[in-house]
């Protein structure tokens, strides 16, 4: 099927006039990236497998003892791990519902004719373009209880934003949400101004109600566009480590990947830190799949 | 086109040419530590060797939170990018048992630097498995954890009488924890946006242990048996508990917003006027009697870490010794550059430049503690202190301790029974994966 796509080159280009069949150039953009997928990509994940069925310590000379599945039995039977998860999955519901209500709420109102528009939306896309680690510090900086500009200017005296055990989490992804919810606003711009003007016309004839209009036009519309911001949106927050690393060290704020990193990078055993790699990444998996098969059904309809 | 593909080739050829003249000069040394003052005096100190033998030394750094995690990246690789490394204590038993540090023990026996350096610092910095005889570095930079405090609030005279009042005895420098949690109390006015103490809190590496320790030490208790690996009936003591305790409630003292501290708040606290008393590091008092980096500098005073109610004074130790990497192409260049560093004048240069000098005699001599308002209390300080675990797995047993310890102290559920309790039987677990003292 794919073959069919490749057209065949044009006979007066420079290329064909070289001797390149279109078979030799599809092979020479393919292979280099395939090459570089399989070295940095396939082969570390085939061997790091290899890695979680042992007691391998990458800090010692020891050699590694093939252990069976003994490091998914202790990660699935530690308590801490599964409050990795339950504080991880909190976190991914906060943020996500939180950027896709901005983002899409955002887009709604810039969805007409006003002015400047383009500037508005060029300036509100400027936090996304901001790296992590740097948004990380920044709010740290304004969350600080003593010269924090948020609790100065919302009145809240010396709150504790990030040093609160309750609120820890729900600062980070506010942060989050602060950072990406213009994503998703740009992705909604761009399914809300596909939906054909005629529609709305023709409910405007039938009289019917903005809530109607939205829910029966608007919505079933961008439904699959929104869909997939989600799915981004919700793999990137279930990976999350530098925003949640820098701002706050509480343990009710222990994303999974910062569990991963500590036990990887900082205890060194590389044994378990492979498998518990691979649990996240089977449940990553299991969750995108079920967004992809929910979104092939949206664009069914 | 044509032009950037030469100046693309001149690039190239450029880097080439830098990359052999790096070749040429083999007499060169790379030493790593972390990103620090400390590191800048060690600097110094190597161009010093530089004009006197024309070997290069560079000491290359890192922010401390790296620290740990690039030196181990580079030593699991077996890299020579570094031929020396400045270590914390505790990577000697991972440095040791897994090869990357090259065994020191006839160094020290043939320059005798178990006289030289004052005794708990060899016993710290140098020595794995603990009374084993073999060592793995030269102590370089000693160091413990103290207090510095607000000379000024101390000595007001309304202070003063406001203080007798209540607690029936004088306002003065600590001498138990007692007095350091009356004091504590006494200047903890939210209102007026002062507080009484800065305390290490970070959970992200060792300072909540290193607060914890102050602690625990001076009030008699123990991490384990470090010779058995036993640490049921220690780190669950009586003492250990009330030491546990008595940190929760000097954590109730602290500032706004203080957990996540370590040596960076703890110098804010008496740079910004937010606490009385702060702990840290004696690596970090230099800046805080230079005026450019505190406007508190000249009322600034520092003290060692208190008795506990019992007597005993302890702190906990920082610090660290100098290793060569067992990767290093040029370890014969490294060994000469160690016996120059244990000579008396190369130490004496070495404290003058800021270094915290390990050397007995020059931490003895008047001159030294004379030299600023808290060597004293750093030379006391350095022949009572203890440290953390340096099996090849304290990484898991701090996490395990911040797992445990820092929620119960921040104002977490559970008692400290509970909470050390727990903690004795994850560091059980620990031991026995090891196969250690079974």
């Amino acid at each position: 099927m794919a073959t069919t796509m490749i057209t065949t080159l044009d006979r007066s280009s420079r290329a064909a006039a070289r001797g390149l069949s279109d078979i030799s150039i599809r092979n020479l953009f393919i292979i280099p990236t395939i090459l570089f997928l399989i070295v940095f990509n396939i082969f570390p994940l085939i061997y790091s497998l290899g890695y979680s069925f042992t007691d391998f310590r990458a800090s010692t000379n020891a050699p590694a003892n093939f252990i069976g599945l003994q490091n998914y039995r202790d990660l699935l039977n530690d308590p801490y791990v599964w409050l990795n998860f339950a504080i991880t999955a909190k976190y991914v519901i906060i943020s996500v519902a939180g950027q896709l209500l901005v983002g899409f709420g955002v887009a709604m109102l810039l969805n007409r004719d006003i002015p400047l528009k383009g500037l508005l939306t060029t300036l509100l896309l400027l936090p996304m373009m901001l790296s992590m680690a740097v948004v990380g510090l920044f709010w740290k900086l304004l969350y600080d209880p003593s010269f924090g500009i948020i609790n100065y200017a919302l009145g809240l005296g010396t709150f504790e934003w990030l040093s609160d055990p309750n609120m820890a989490l729900y600062a980070v992804a506010l942060t989050d949400i602060w950072m990406w919810s213009p994503f998703v606003m740009l992705l909604s711009l761009a399914g809300l101004s596909a939906v054909p003007k005629h529609l709305y016309e023709a409910a405007a004839i039938d009289r019917a109600g903005p809530f109607y209009t939205f829910f029966r036009i608007t919505l079933p519309l961008v439904a699959p566009i929104l869909m997939i911001a989600v799915i981004f949106r919700t793999m990137e927050a279930f990976k999350t480590f530098d925003l949640a690393y820098i701002l706050t060290s509480q343990p009710t704020a222990e994303l999974i990947s910062i569990r991963l990193y500590k036990m990887a990078f900082q205890e060194w055993q590389t044994g378990r830190s492979c498998a518990m790699a691979y649990i996240v990444l089977i449940m990553v998996l299991a969750i995108t799949n079920i967004y992809v098969k929910y979104l092939n059904k949206v664009k069914e309809r | 086109m044509r032009k950037t593909m030469t100046s693309l080739l001149a690039g190239i050829g450029l880097v080439l040419a830098c990359g052999t003249s790096v070749y040429a000069q083999d007499k060169e040394l790379t030493i790593f530590w972390a990103e620090w003052d400390p590191a800048n005096y060690l600097q110094e100190l190597g161009n010093e060797y530089e004009k006197e033998t024309g070997v290069k030394i560079t000491v290359e750094t890192t922010p401390w939170p790296d620290f740990q995690t690039k030196a181990f990246t580079e030593f699991n690789a077996h890299g020579d990018a570094y031929d020396m490394v400045v270590g914390d204590s505790q990577w000697l038993g991972a440095g040791s048992t897994g090869g990357h540090y090259v065994d020191l023990t006839d160094f020290f026996n043939k320059h005798k630097v178990g006289e030289v350096m004052a005794p708990a610092t060899v016993k710290y910095y140098a020595e794995y498995p603990g009374g084993s005889s073999k060592y793995w570095a030269i102590p370089l930079e000693g160091d413990a954890v103290g207090w510095s405090y607000r000379k000024d609030w101390f000595e007001d005279p309304k202070e003063k009488e406001a203080f007798k009042a209540k607690y029936g005895y004088d306002l003065d420098v600590p001498k138990d924890f007692k007095a350091l949690r009356d004091i504590a109390e006494f200047f903890h006015r939210p209102d007026q946006k002062r507080y009484g103490i800065a305390i290490y809190t970070d959970n992200s590496y060792d300072a909540m242990a290193m607060g914890f320790e102050n602690a625990l030490f001076s009030f008699g208790g123990e991490l384990g048996d470090y010779k058995t690996y036993k640490v049921d009936g220690f780190i669950n003591s009586d003492k250990a508990i009330a030491a546990l305790d008595a940190y929760k409630e000097l954590y109730t003292f602290t500032p706004p917003g203080w957990a996540k501290s370590f040596f960076v708040e703890d110098n804010q606290a008496i740079t910004e006027n937010l606490a009385a008393m702060s702990m840290n590091y004696f690596a970090f008092f230099p800046s805080l009697i230079n005026e450019a980096s505190n406007p508190n500098a000249k009322n600034t005073g520092f003290f060692a870490n208190p008795a506990g109610p019992g007597g005993d004074q302890f702190a906990a130790l920082g610090g660290q010794g100098i290793s060569i990497v067992s990767y290093s192409q040029k370890q014969d260049e490294a060994v000469k550059f160690l016996e120059w560093f244990i000579k008396d004048e190369t130490q004496k240069k070495w404290a003058a430049l800021g270094g915290y000098t390990c050397s007995a005699a020059v931490l003895k001599s008047p001159e030294f503690q004379n030299a600023t308002p808290y060597n004293k209390a750093f030379y006391e300080t350095m022949f009572k202190v203890k440290d953390f675990w340096a099996v090849p797995e304290y990484a898991e047993l701090l996490q395990q301790l911040n797992q445990r310890i820092y929620p119960y102290v921040i104002g977490g559920p559970g008692t400290a029974k509970e909470t050390l309790d727990a903690l004795a039987a994850d560091w059980n677990a620990t031991f026995k994966k090891y196969g250690r003292g079974q």
